[in-house]
């Protein structure tokens, strides 16, 4: 058996040419240098097989990526993504400075409610997407893995001298996600429950000071939650001490948000793909499309006017067979419309699904299309996402 | 019967001048839930080295060798139909094919079932 090709979360490495290391073929290339995160030994005494990602050996999966996915969508899963940067951004003028280089409102941003927003570059393309919540006068950031440090470098570059980045290196991000979530949280962190979708507040554990958020990248009711790292295994046992929790993978992580139609960076998202090629002009905020002024302004307000060239769309895959990340999309006549940017089998839906850019006139939900995979055709039909329907915690939604 | 391993975790069992050939315990733990399989049609004829089936699981799409030469006399529409036989009995129910062996020779160069064992260890 040989050959390997991979996906999946781990190939936000692969988008690097870092080789994934849980095949039995094994990897090639040097062994990258790789940090440890603050619960690695918890990870391995669950069972954790590590991986390097983002410069990290992180958990890919315990007892099973199917196992594990269908356990967060039922119950409640607990991910540690304490790869993700977590940063504080502040300094005089803030607010107006980050609207140099992203598109949302954030002079205008409410107190302790996450915005999804993206980090722009002149060209329009997109550095990377991240989650910004104002935190009285300061901003807290929640950026990728793999692509923190150039993150961090480019906003150094382009915010004005009196406005500052703290990398809070000290903080662990765990995410708690599934329909179960809340009622484990609210045991622990008494209030938990009180907080709607996208709405976030402080808290005191044990004498530690928490940071916690009602999201997540899963499409299920859940949390995110910054904890210092010295009280990470703590927290991450009194989560997990609930029957209704177990540890998840990044394995799963994957096949989730691939299910609630949610863009991986470096791999359905990079710096030549514009927020509105992506499907992410949600994020374009309004006074922000009338007055401009954020990095890339110019082509990104053209193309929400007239449209842009090619779209992300979400395609039901015919069949069993998985179609993966680089598998080209044709059009009736066979010729080349279009890319597969994120691809597998879906879990919940017992079958293969896949995003992936074509050309805008080819975007509309119920086109036929085909795709290409080492030389086999596969039936595609363009589809609505997200593939599986979200369960966020809206405010005057019944729970 | 005699059970032989390729390093490319193939296993292969020998009755008479048939082969069976299946993924080890090891591979499948390795590529986790297996999701998709397809097996070569009965006559199609293989030559050593060349891919013969497909396994895919959540995470990886695997092509399996033929490891020895010959003619295929069965593909297991049991694995096909259910994938995760391939988890659940690697070595057992979850054979891929069965082949006509050409030539018995090609079985020298294989490790037996100890040998192999040994040299997982080492991995």
């Amino acid at each position: 058996m040989s050959r390997e090709v991979h996906n999946g979360p781990t190939d936000e490495t692969h988008a690097r040419g870092t080789p994934y290391s849980g095949d039995p073929a094994g990897g090639t290339g040097a062994p990258p240098s790789l940090d440890k995160l603050p619960l690695d030994s918890w990870h391995r005494d669950r069972g954790a097989r590590m991986v390097p990602f983002a410069g990290y050996e992180m958990p890919v999966q315990y007892e099973g990526i199917i196992a594990e996915h269908l356990w967060t969508r039922e119950n409640a899963g607990l991910f540690d993504v304490s790869h993700m940067g977590q940063l504080l951004v502040h300094g005089r003028g803030v607010d107006s400075a980050l609207e140099k280089l992203m598109p949302g409102d954030f002079q205008a941003a409410l107190d302790m409610k996450p915005k999804y927003s993206l980090l722009l570059g002149e060209d329009g393309g997109i550095v990377d997407d991240l989650m910004v919540t104002r935190r009285g006068e300061d901003f807290y950031i929640v950026v990728n893995g793999a692509t923190k440090q150039g993150d961090i470098a480019y906003m150094e570059r382009r915010l004005p001298g009196e406005v500052f980045i703290d990398y809070m290196k000290e903080q662990a991000l765990l995410a708690l996600q599934g329909p179960r979530a809340a009622d484990v949280l609210e045991t622990i962190l008494p209030g938990a429950n009180e907080l709607g979708f996208m709405q976030g507040r402080p808290f005191n554990w044990r004498g530690h000071n928490l940071w916690a958020s009602r999201s997540g990248y899963t499409g299920e009711d859940g949390f995110e939650i910054s904890v210092p790292a010295v009280a990470a295994a703590d927290l991450a046992n009194a989560i997990t001490a609930s029957a209704l929790v177990k540890p998840i993978g990044l394995g799963a992580r994957d096949s989730l948000r691939l299910e609630a139609g949610l863009p991986l960076y470096g791999h359905d998202l990079d710096d030549k793909t514009t927020p509105v090629m992506a499907g992410l002009t949600f994020a374009i905020n309004k006074r922000r499309r009338i007055d401009g002024g954020f990095a890339g302004a110019l082509r990104i307000l053209a193309e929400i006017e007239k449209g842009p060239i090619e779209r992300r769309v979400g395609l039901e895959v015919e069949g069993r067979q998985p179609v993966r990340e680089g598998a080209l999309v044709l059009d009736g006549e066979g010729n080349e419309v279009g890319r597969i940017t994120s691809g597998g089998f879906s879990p919940s839906l017992q079958r293969p699904i896949a995003m992936g850019y074509v050309a805008a006139s080819l975007a509309e939900n119920g086109t036929a299309l085909k795709l290409e995979q080492r030389g086999k055709l596969f039936d595609a039909r363009v589809t609505p996402m997200p593939f599986v329907p979200h369960r966020y915690h809206r405010k005057g939604a019944s729970a | 019967m005699s059970l032989y391993f390729t390093k490319e975790h193939e296993w292969i069992r020998i009755d008479g001048d048939t082969a069976t050939i299946g993924i080890s315990d090891h591979a499948q733990e390795q590529l986790g839930d297996i999701v998709f399989a397809e097996v070569p049609e009965p006559g199609k004829r293989l030559s050593k080295g060349q891919e013969a089936a497909v396994v895919e699981s959540v995470k990886a799409a695997s092509d399996v060798y033929a490891p020895v030469s010959g003619e295929v006399v069965e593909g297991n529409s049991k694995v096909t139909g259910d994938p995760s036989l391939v988890n659940s009995d690697p070595e057992g129910e979850g054979w891929f094919f069965k082949l006509k062996l050409d030539n018995p020779g090609e079985l020298d160069g294989l490790m037996e079932e100890a040998a192999y064992r040994e040299w997982l260890g080492s991995l």
